[in-house]
């Protein structure tokens, strides 16, 4: 399927640059060509797979359905799939909280989807696809949608109402009906696409920059690191190295699209694979942007244990998968 | 005159859409106001989940994107 990128990076580094095969410069340069042509690409198509599903089933239609239907308990598994499917944003986050909990649905339910929608995000996805294929991307997937289901039904058993901000507990007492609105204009697929195609332009040129610069890094490593570099440091699988990797992670929110690539050559330099998921969760799913909104309708308190519960989870699929994988 | 409110917290898509529909009321030389509700509380009156929304006139007309500047010129033309 990728046949072609091959070719162009071939061609580039062999024809172009006149380097001959098998140096570390030449290892290292065809390596980027390759990563950064193919990951782009797949995040094209990714955001424009996603976008087009969006505008179909825009979060407002999502919350409707787990207002009005009966769900006999599977509501945390439906908020977590509709995370999956919503395109994350810090600034968009407070917006969908206050929408969710102001509409009645219950605060465990909205946390399944406020867990999943950073972790299985496009962009993510885009990467995994590209670096690691389709089955890791699958399981990752999976994992971070089940671990928003259990993490919002674990959070319901805490009875955190108290802990919302006075202002969103007004609002919830109040049952402040809002004018409800709908989307006045329905349109016809054709006329989605401009605003899909934009929406993936903006997404992509948003990201571009930290992907070049991480498969850049990447690339630098895979060509000059020796392979049992990582082996010897980190590799042997301690029992320390997943809650030391998903803590490392917190900071790296920013550049999570640039993070990915270089998780990449670590693993295949001989990090487990567990440790380097739970790290990769870590960078996408811990954001301190979302912790700084939320922190407007929530207490400190709540929010520590919103995310020390995600944390959590998140080492314990990180051992899990050091176990299994 | 209209009332044309932007609701958003200062996302930059929200600063974008900002910019995109002062540009529109130039070029239509519609008489307007242009506000930016950036308070939460206030948002939520609109039943608004996806910033930046478009409110003219009290009346919710776009939510979730950043529009077109044609796409806004129409909206106040009518």
């Amino acid at each position: 399927m990728f046949d072609w990128i091959t070719a162009i990076a071939d061609y580039t580094i062999y024809h172009l640059l006149n380097l001959s095969e098998g140096t570390s410069l030449s290892e290292s340069l065809h390596f980027f060509v390759y990563d950064s042509i193919k990951i782009l690409f797949l995040l094209f198509i990714v955001t424009l797979i996603m976008g087009t599903i969006n505008s179909y089933l825009p979060v407002e239609k999502l919350k409707r359905f787990l207002q009005e239907k009966n769900l006999f308990g599977f509501e945390y598994l439906f908020a977590s799939l509709f995370g999956a499917i919503t395109p994350f944003c810090s600034c968009s986050s407070v917006p969908l909280f206050l929408g969710f909990v102001q509409g009645g649905i219950p605060l465990g339910v909205t946390f399944s989807f406020l867990i999943t929608s950073p972790l299985v995000n496009e962009v993510a996805l885009a990467l995994f696809l590209g670096l690691f294929g389709w089955e890791f991307t699958l399981i990752y997937a999976i994992t971070g949608i089940l671990l928003g289901t259990i993490g919002g039904a674990v959070l319901n058993l805490f009875n955190l109402e108290d802990d919302l901000s006075d202002w969103v507990r007004a609002i919830i007492e109040k049952k402040q009906t809002a004018r409800s609105h709908e989307e006045s204009l329905s349109e016809s697929f054709r006329e989605r696409i401009p605003g899909i195609v934009s929406e993936a332009t903006d997404i992509l040129k948003g990201v571009v920059l930290y992907v070049l610069v991480g498969i850049g890094i990447g690339a630098a490593m895979h060509g000059y690191v020796p392979d049992t570099f990582f082996q010897t440091y980190l590799g042997s699988g301690e029992w320390w190295t997943v809650p030391v990797a998903v803590l490392l992670a917190v900071p790296l929110y920013a550049g999570a699209s640039g993070v990915i690539p270089i998780i990449q050559v670590l693993v295949v330099k001989g990090v487990p694979i567990g440790t380097a998921l739970a790290f990769m969760m870590g960078t996408v799913g811990l954001s301190l942007p979302e912790a700084t909104m939320l922190k407007k309708v929530m207490t400190m308190k709540l929010i520590f244990v919103f995310f020390s519960t995600v944390a959590l989870f998140i080492i314990i699929s990180g051992y899990f998968f050091n176990l299994v994988l | 005159m209209k009332t044309i409110k932007i609701l958003g917290s200062g996302c930059p898509k929200c600063l974008k859409t900002t910019d995109i529909v002062e540009k529109a009321v130039k070029a239509t030389g519609t008489a307007a106001k242009i506000e930016k509700v950036e308070e939460f509380a206030e948002i939520m009156k609109y039943n608004v989940m996806s910033t930046p929304a478009l409110v003219i006139d009290e009346e919710v007309v776009m939510t979730g994107r950043v529009p077109k500047q044609k796409d806004v010129e129409t909206l106040l033309k009518a």
